[in-house]
């Protein structure tokens, strides 16, 4: 236990925020809400142009088994619903632009419930409603999460609070600061799913947040559980790895091996769903990086522009050169500031280096295969797919890969093994594996 | 920011930080801990091994480049890898070899070897030691003949007392010959088993160790290049499992075989100490291009080396195997890494 294969130590380069308390980010003036903020299904649309809405008001409803509603995350008048690029995919996706008026009323069913009696199913349509997805970056429905399949029983819940990128302290903050509340929604979770033996996993990098952790689940029969530092410790697979022992199946879930995974984040959520009945319409945002003149972490509401985070954050410091919605190892850069903070976001970093080194030949030195945490051969996989040979990859496990970038991380030849990866498993889903 | 600014921003995929380490860093890492031998032989052999050394080193690096010039591929000469092959070359050449020997050796590494088969990365064998055999299949007698006397010592590594016991014919030949040829090098009436005696005394293993006795420039101090490739070690250049399993497996066979043993650690010690094996098993080994990319397929690596090496010193018509026992290794690599892919995680091992 408390190991998994492979992985990399990259500077953590945390210090910028690790001590700075979240800050609450002034309303923005105007948000824009992509529909989809979450895998699966886009949420549809249900309000017009024009309409008044409060903070909190649903604006797009759920739209298939896995969606989830949208809300509106300041008060005031729909101005535009349109068909924009998505911040990440770069898809055309419905976006709701919502024009501010400054009052920031709350919708008059955000309002505190009894707790005392609830049952799994209403814990579950209270997530459902209050669209909640995992804050961690993958943005999966969480209720969805929590309905596993008869067959598959769950006996562990792991609070995900490794927060193993760097720069990113969003968590970080969150533990420190917000214990009491993560400690209910992961109740609240831990409810819903039945399941006794609860995990909060941190990696010991962050002794403060262990520490408050430890002290708000006393009461509990949670256990607080410090991993050692090391890169990607909060990928769910790895993280089961080193909390259990358990190796979840090449194309499972964690459902297969009576496991569910949640982020830290996603358990404050789920405190507000669950008792205040209030909708995730905002999030903590760490935004930080070398090009950033005063880095923070930073409540934003969803659907701020990256602009004004940036501005509220000093600015620019030198010339931006690569601005990444996410951290350094997994995060995906933007080609403009002109973008809203997602329900997935969980940081913005700014880089005054774009690191295009020329990729090299590979030498062979095997550093990406002792990388890998999933035991595949990245050295290989890149032979294959630009070979053409995509079956071969896929008999390889090209889909395991997690895109975690470590191997591309240590590659001494600077190949861009993940974009690699990411082109060749968009080949394979077009092809159907052919 | 601006419009224009804002379309100045750079789009990669992640990750988008990555490690210092680089090819040519690398690379030169090795250079770095091939110096203190150098120096060696510098010491032992004088002005003549600097020579060639030079030689060697700059033609490695001009036809690699006109290699790549041919092959209208990219001139990478500054990562390092040419001059590696054309030290490791010169470190392989008799200290007296003729000043054209590394040149024909050098072309043969980097146009034929390298760059025919696609440049760095792409070669199966070592190229360095390929030029070698190469060298010693062409011309033998300039390649196993021109040995030279350390001014520290003699070329067998015997002591001066040893010799006059012995022969004349023993003050020519290297220490893995001596062995070899044993009793065909002596007058008749000596005794061979005198001559092993001697050879295994405290007095020839302290030879070898500091570098006082005859061999191919750069393998002659055992100790030299044991500090390049702890350094190597200690660095994570190298991985420690080619060379520990190398040398454990050839120290661990010449033990348990039948040999002229006088004492066992001794002979042991001989064997480790002798000819190329340090010099191959931390430096040409080594050497990622041509060997495997695994933990498990590198120790397998290791110990087919060290088989192989052991079998040609012992039964074979060559006083020393480690060139051939790596040339022949570096081909069963493509297969020793399919054989020993990691277990994926989340599937069973393969039965």
């Amino acid at each position: 236990m408390g190991k998994f294969r492979g992985g990399i130590h990259p500077r953590e380069h945390k210090e910028a925020t690790e001590y700075k308390p979240i800050e609450v980010a002034p309303l923005p003036q105007r948000v824009s809400i992509p529909l989809s903020q979450h895998t699966g299904a886009p949420s549809k649309p249900v309000v017009k142009i024009g309409d008044t809405v409060r903070t909190g008001t649903v604006i797009g409803e759920p739209n298939g088994t896995i969606s989830v509603p949208t809300h509106s995350s300041i008060s005031g008048t729909v101005s535009e619903i349109k068909e924009l690029p998505h911040p990440l995919t770069g898809r055309f996706t419905t976006t709701v632009t919502i024009d501010s008026d400054r009052q920031d009323t709350l919708d008059e069913n955000i309002r505190e419930r009894d707790v005392s009696n609830i049952t799994p199913d209403e814990i579950i349509s209270a997530i459902r409603n209050a669209g909640i997805v995992g804050l961690g970056g993958a943005a999966f429905p969480t209720f969805f999460k929590l309905s596993p399949p008869k067959d598959k029983p769950v006996d562990t819940l792991i609070i995900n609070g490794c927060e193993c990128e760097p720069y990113l302290t969003a968590d970080h903050r969150l533990m420190v600061e917000r214990p009491a509340e993560i400690i209910e929604g992961t109740t609240f979770i831990a409810r819903a799913l039945g399941v006794k033996n609860v995990i909060i996993a941190i990696e010991d990098n962050k002794p403060d947040a262990i520490a408050a952790m430890k002290e708000a689940a006393s009461k509990t029969n949670f256990t607080v559980q410090s991993l050692k530092t090391k890169y990607p410790q909060g990928a769910e697979k790895q993280l089961i790895k080193a909390c259990l022992g358990r190796e979840v199946p090449s194309g499972g879930l964690p459902a297969d091996v009576g496991c569910i995974v949640q982020n830290v984040g996603t358990a404050v959520a789920v405190h507000e769903a669950v008792r205040f009945n209030r909708p995730l319409y905002e999030r903590v945002v760490t935004v930080t990086g070398p090009g950033v003149a005063a880095p923070k972490n930073l409540l934003v509401r969803i659907g701020t522009p990256v602009k004004e985070l940036i501005n509220f954050c000093g600015g620019y410091q030198g010339k931006p050169e690569k601005l990444i919605m996410g951290g350094p190892m997994m995060g995906i850069t933007l080609a403009s500031d002109d973008v809203p903070v997602l329900k997935g976001t969980s940081g913005i970093l700014v880089f005054n280096t774009a690191d295009l080194a020329e990729e090299q030949d590979c030498i062979r030195c095997g550093r990406c295969i002792e990388a890998c945490p999933m035991g595949l051969s990245p050295t290989r996989l890149n032979y294959h797919i630009k070979a053409g040979r995509l079956a071969q990859a896929k008999n390889e496990h090209l889909l395991d890969c997690i895109e975690c970038g470590c191997c591309a991380f240590v590659c001494p030849a600077k190949i861009r093994l993940v974009h690699n990866f990411k082109y060749g498993k968009a080949e394979l889903a077009r092809t159907k594996g052919r | 920011m601006d419009n224009d600014r804002a379309t100045q921003l750079v789009v990669t995929s992640s990750p988008h930080i990555r490690s210092n380490v680089t090819v040519a860093k690398l690379m030169w890492a090795v250079i770095i801990a091939l110096l203190p031998a150098l120096g060696g032989s510098i010491y032992f052999f004088g002005v003549k091994a600097l020579l060639l050394i030079v030689i060697s080193t700059a033609a490695a690096i001009l036809f690699d480049a006109l290699g790549q010039l041919m092959f209208r591929r990219k001139i990478t000469i500054d990562d390092g890898s040419a001059a590696i092959t054309g030290l490791l070359l010169a470190f392989n050449l008799p200290p007296n070899a003729p000043w054209w020997l590394p040149i024909v050796g050098a072309a043969f590494a980097t146009i034929v070897v390298k760059q025919f088969f696609g440049g760095l990365g792409h070669n199966f064998i070592n190229p360095a030691l390929a030029a070698r055999a190469f060298l010693v299949a062409s011309w033998p007698t300039q390649m196993t003949t021109t040995w030279l006397a350390p001014h520290t010592g003699n070329v067998s590594g015997l002591s001066p007392q040893a010799l006059t016991l012995c022969t004349d014919a023993i003050t020519s030949a290297t220490p893995l010959n001596v062995l070899k040829q044993g009793p065909k090098l002596l007058l008749p009436g000596c005794d061979p088993q005198l001559l092993y005696q001697h050879l295994q005394s405290w007095d020839t293993i302290k030879n070898l160790f500091f570098g006082n006795t005859g061999g191919c420039l750069g393998e002659t101090s055992a100790l030299l290049l044991l500090i390049g490739g702890i350094f190597l070690i200690a660095t994570r250049v190298i991985d420690w499992r080619i060379p520990l399993s190398y040398l454990l497996t050839v120290a661990a066979l010449v033990l348990i075989l039948p040999g002229h043993k006088t004492a066992v650690l001794n002979y042991t010690l001989f064997h480790l100490l002798a000819g190329g094996l340090i010099l191959g098993a931390f430096y040409m080994a080594t050497d990622y291009v041509t060997s495997p990319l695994t933990h498990k397929g590198r120790v397998i690596f290791g110990i087919g080396c060290g088989i192989l090496t052991v079998v040609i010193r012992l039964w074979g018509g060559y006083p020393e195997g480690v060139c051939y026992s790596i040339l022949l290794m570096n081909v069963a690599t493509p297969l020793i890494d399919r054989l020993t892919l990691p277990r994926v995680f989340g599937t069973r091992r393969k039965k």
